[in-house]
């Protein structure tokens, strides 16, 4: 199972600022365990924003990102109670999502 | 300028890297500071909510009934007044002693089982970091404030002090062979002076932590037997009287600042 999410939307001056945490391992497929042997890829590879059911960011990311990451989406407009959807899915299909309200 | 940037080249290290070691210097604490905004310490504090609340042990009951200083389940600025004397327990507890206290108490478990994982790491973090980064933040704001009134309480502050200055080991070391002098670090870490109130005060508003170079969230008994470690000194047990003693001096030489943690570290 996925770890937690967690994430913020905040309205300033016609720009919405998205910031949103993930719990993900996210392996280069190039580190060693102790025994030695790779530690297979496991990335999240796709990043899907929504604002009130409608996609606004589709995006592909890839094994160069760090563990645990954070991402800052900065949206032109939006009103103070639009839903914001963000979900992501890594390359062995695994996939998470979280949603919350613009304040 | 020609002539300037030669002089550069043959002097080399000492009057040029002056420099761009300021220069790294607050490039890192912009990076620190960006680090800070998005903080996974956060999701650590979402992890710990739900093992705070999940039934565990031969008992079967979840953490929320451990009294954590004021009283059964109260969260709420529990941190910023620990460490403290516990009458149940009869010793001065930091938190994640506490912590262990109420898993073998509550749930039943053995204390072996309950402390074999204290210490995660950055593909499995332990229950105990978890918990810590979600207790922690329920202080947020508070001023910290551990105890020192109980005749235990003054024991145990005496002792963290003495311990804090006692050399000993293979390398004859104590905490203040590396934190007694200002102006020292290692590497690009400035090392606080931990027993002068105005450096040990951003420390202990801001611990426990997740650091970036691990991606680990570490807490403060970690600290203390990753120190010790770096004296070459035996393990201290976790939980133990020396570790419990050494945070309450710690926090008590930083009281008053309002907690602003779980922090974020290099």
């Amino acid at each position: 199972m996925a770890g937690p999410m967690k994430m913020r939307a905040t309205l300033n001056g016609g720009v919405t600022d998205v910031r949103v945490l993930m719990t993900h391992p996210m392996e280069t497929g190039q580190r060693k365990d102790p025994d030695g042997k790779l530690v297979p890829l496991h990335f999240i590879q796709n990043v899907t924003l929504k604002v009130n059911g409608k996609t606004v960011v589709e995006s592909q990311i890839s094994q160069g990102i760090s563990r645990n990451p954070v991402f800052t989406f900065r949206i032109k407009g939006g009103a103070k109670g639009d839903r914001i959807e963000v979900s992501w899915i890594d390359n062995h299909g695994e996939t998470n999502q979280t949603e919350t309200a613009v304040a | 300028m020609k002539k300037v940037l030669g002089f550069c080249v043959v002097l080399g290290g000492a009057f040029c890297a002056s420099l761009p070691a300021q220069d790294a210097k607050k490039e890192i604490q912009r990076y620190r500071q960006m680090v800070a905004e998005g903080s996974p310490a956060e999701l650590f504090e979402v992890e710990g909510e739900a093992l705070w609340k999940k039934p565990q042990g031969p008992n079967k009951v979840s953490l929320e009934k451990c009294d954590l200083g004021g009283g059964p389940g109260v969260l709420k600025g529990a941190y910023a007044r620990l460490p403290r004397y516990f009458k149940d327990a009869d010793r001065v507890m930091d938190l994640e002693t506490r912590l262990l206290h109420c898993a073998v108490t509550l749930q039943g478990r053995r204390r072996e089982e309950a402390a074999a994982r204290v210490f995660g790491s950055a593909d499995r973090p332990s229950e105990m970091e978890s918990l810590s980064a979600y207790i922690a933040a329920q202080s947020r704001g508070m001023k910290m404030a551990p105890g020192l009134s109980h005749p235990k309480e003054k024991e145990a502050y005496a002792m963290g002090r003495a311990l804090y200055f006692h050399r000993t080991g293979a390398w004859d070391f104590s905490c203040a062979s590396c934190h007694g002098e200002e102006g020292k670090r290692i590497r690009m870490q400035d090392l606080p002076v931990l027993y002068k109130p105005e450096h040990a005060r951003p420390v202990v508003s801001t611990w426990p932590a997740y650091r970036v170079s691990t991606s680990q969230f570490i807490t403060l008994q970690w600290r203390m037997n990753n120190c010790y470690q770096q004296m070459r000194m035996p393990e201290p047990d976790f939980g133990s009287d020396t570790t419990v003693a050494l945070i309450l001096f710690l926090t008590a030489t930083g009281k008053g600042e309002p907690y602003r943690g779980p922090g974020t570290k290099r």
